[in-house]
């Protein structure tokens, strides 16, 4: 229905230049308050908690990025540059508020408690992966700490998350779901699909894109026209909102007041920080083809760890030697979960056809028997499977 | 009991699966005050609410995207693609997300509570996209269960198993025979379990198998072919995904002969499939090559949708050349 009131008499276009979306700023690059801005509602405790969170990953990354170099791990995929982005925002939620992410998030389940070793276990596919090693690494997931596994398809999760926030809302339970996903992934159908239900069935989600310059190869130039992924949800009646992504004190005060938007009311918001993926999309990228140094150490200049360490300190909240001490224990940490996690056993060979259904089906079963057989006819050739030499495992595992 | 077509025995089966489970929800184009586009969710909306039975915009891979959303939080999504022939905008989020989701997990999550209900299948004149049978891409995937029922009996009773079932249900319904199809279904619950078939009606000299709609063509073309003395077994399949592998096996084992027909395209039509499992099965006891009885391989026709179809009069002589091979 339009409204009497907006009807005109002559051809009058609506530019996308007559909608730009302000950005929340509370750091200015040095690391200072802006002028005229007070401190967040921040407690020191969750100032300190989000600063470790992004020191981890940033060290996470940096160690893991070696890791695969040196033939230890198949793959991996950093959220360095990102880092304020994702812990300053899942800071703003309910630990009991469902986390539906891209793959560049790993900051937010380490905010929700993931240890070294789950990540280990999950990257190097051992026996004590959650997921059971079907999943490229990076593929986290966790039910207990409300984040659900990844896939590597884009943007499908945006309308699970509004069909997630549905059932919270029916439920009555007071908690919301969290949806992240990048620029990139906001050209993919499940984008509009997903954002125009949760508009329509009024479903208290928060859609976070993470506006990181490219995706992939491809610079966001390329990727859109207009002024970013945020006004896309005022087009679909969504509240919008943008915030420096680098600026983790921003972003965490707009991600309290976007979930308390999207309970209070029963709606979706989405919120867009504006930042930049200062790694490699993957280790199977080399972005020196694609885009200059100088615009890199553009970036570096605004790294977003170091933004909020100055603040801390300005702050009286953090020291040099406290940082020290913190990356060296990190650093430590990380490696000897390395080393321990990837002596373990690969999962059980029953983990190939358990989980595809409840219970597996009869043809499945028959074709794992003639499976089993055929691996120990040729042991030495299927070095991997930890095939046990009782024929019972199977019946044991899986409840058949 | 009540007589009732196979489209009220859909109703049926969802006023059933509301009430009994308030977790319920149906959603999908029309579906809500309107009662769908062929009156399957009639009076749901009036009797259940706005909240649990709700109009959707027309994003079939929204639909489904939030119903595996809605799933995997606790609740039981029963969402209706309006046409099987509009299912594709959903076929990633079917096929990779819905079919994945628990082993991808680790079974740490599961949408087991999705069940996606979509019309299919010619004989109503609706050209090339009000037509189709597209179960075979369904069969390809595993981790889906694909059902598809023949009468008013079993459309309620195969409902409410897959609404209940613990993994993801594709349900197709035979929209030609949705009225046509006239039966006694009990008023209360019951269900029919998946991945068993039915013998509906015993034979010795040759095996037939088929669903959904085809039933109808197959009980003609057997009614001709007794009359020539030729002792025909009937199963109505039910389920393909799983499908009943030995009660085809048993029945082809003793009859020696075995015809598949379906209305889909033959080429990498879910026939070939059960015609390679059975001559694996049955090799020595086949006294004839399994045939195939279908659609063309062509796009779905309009004016010629008589001639494509695989109607009696082909499963009928495809039974007599069998016979006399």
């Amino acid at each position: 229905m339009i409204a009497a009131t907006s009807l005109t008499g002559v051809p009058k276009f609506t530019q996308h230049k007559d909608l730009v979306i302000p950005t929340l700023s509370i750091l200015s690059h040095d690391g200072l308050l802006r002028k005229g801005l007070e401190t967040p509602d921040l407690s020191q405790s969750m100032a300190q908690k989000i600063y470790r969170d992004m020191v981890y990953i940033r060290t996470l990354d940096q160690r893991m990025i070696a890791a695969q170099r040196q033939g230890r791990l198949s793959f991996y995929l950093t959220c360095t540059g990102e880092e304020a982005a994702v812990v300053g925002s899942i800071a703003g939620f309910s630990n009991k508020d469902m986390v539906m992410s891209q793959y560049r998030e790993q900051a937010a389940l380490r905010f929700r408690g993931f240890t070294s070793k789950q990540f280990m276990n999950q990257l190097l596919s051992n026996d004590l992966d959650l997921g059971k090693g079907r999943q490229m690494p990076i593929h986290y997931g966790s039910s207990r700490l409300n984040y659900m596994t990844i896939s590597s398809t884009l943007a499908t999760q945006i309308p699970q998350a509004a069909g997630y926030a549905y059932g919270q809302k029916l439920s009555g339970n007071k908690t919301c779901t969290v949806c992240y996903f990048g620029d990139g992934a906001a050209s993919e159908g499940d984008f509009h699909a997903g954002l125009n239900m949760a508009a329509v069935t009024n479903c208290p989600v928060v859609f976070i894109v993470r506006n990181n310059g490219y995706a992939i190869s491809t610079p966001t130039s390329e990727q859109f026209l207009g002024d970013g992924i945020a006004p896309r949800g005022v087009g679909y009646g969504i509240s919008a909102i943008r915030v420096d992504g680098n600026d983790a004190l921003a972003v965490y005060t707009a991600s309290v007041a976007a979930r308390k938007l999207a309970l209070e009311n029963n709606q979706p918001v989405i919120l867009e920080t504006m930042s930049y993926r200062l790694g490699a999309h993957s280790t199977s990228d080399d972005p020196s083809s694609y885009r200059s140094v100088s615009e890199e150490k553009s970036w570096h200049d605004k790294d977003p760890i170091v933004r909020m360490k100055t603040w801390l300190i300005s702050n009286g909240w953090w020291c040099e030697d406290q940082d020290d001490q913190l990356i060296t224990a990190y650093r430590k940490e990380i490696l000897e979960a390395l080393k321990a996690q990837e002596k373990r056993p690969p999962p059980s060979i029953d983990c190939l056809i358990s989980d595809v259904y409840k219970t597996p089906p009869v043809h499945l079963l028959e074709q794992f028997s003639e499976l089993k057989k055929h691996i120990k006819q040729y042991p030495d050739h299927y070095l991997k499977c930890s095939m046990p030499d009782k024929d019972v495992s199977l019946s044991t595992s899986i409840g058949v | 009991m009540t007589r009732m077509n196979l489209l009220e025995a859909v109703n049926s089966a969802l006023d059933t699966a509301m009430e009994v489970d308030n977790r319920v929800i149906c959603l999908g184009e029309d579906i809500g005050q309107f009662g769908g586009v062929f009156r399957a969710t009639s009076r749901l909306q009036e009797k259940y609410g706005k909240q649990r039975c709700f109009n959707t915009p027309i994003t079939e891979q929204g639909i489904v995207g939030f119903s595996i959303g809605l799933a995997a939080q606790g609740s039981v999504a029963v969402a209706e693609i309006q046409f099987a022939d509009y299912i594709f905008p959903a076929f990633d989020q079917i096929v990779n997300e819905a079919a994945k989701f628990r082993y991808r997990s680790g079974d740490q999550f599961d949408c087991g509570g999705l069940t996606i209900r979509a019309p299919y299948g010619g004989g109503i004149s609706g050209g090339l996209y009000h037509s189709q049978s597209p179960e075979a891409y369904f069969c390809h995937t595993p981790g889906l269960k694909v059902v598809i029922p023949s009468t008013a009996y079993q459309a309620k009773g195969l409902l409410l198993s897959a609404i209940r079932d613990p993994d993801p249900v594709i349900f197709f319904e035979p929209k030609a025979i949705y009225r046509a199809e006239i039966g006694d279904v009990p008023t209360e619950d019951y269900e029919i379990p998946l991945g068993v078939a039915e013998i509906t009606s015993e034979g010795t000299d040759i095996t037939i198998v088929g669903w959904g709609a085809q039933m109808q063509q197959i009980n003609r073309a057997v009614a001709i072919a007794e009359k020539d003395g030729i002792s025909c077994e009937i199963i109505d399949l039910r389920s393909l995904l799983p499908w009943d592998v030995e009660t085809v096996t048993n029945s082809v084992n003793k009859t020696g002969r075995l015809i598949v027909t379906h209305e889909a395209p033959r080429t990498g039509g879910f026939s070939g499939e059960i015609a390679a499992t059975i001559q694996e099965n049955c090799f020595l006891a086949l006294e004839s090559p399994i045939m195939r009885v279908t659609g063309l391989d062509t796009p779905f026709p309009l004016i010629f949708e008589k001639e494509y179809l695989p109607d009696y009069t082909k499963v009928y002589e495809a039974i007599k050349k069998s016979v006399s091979f």
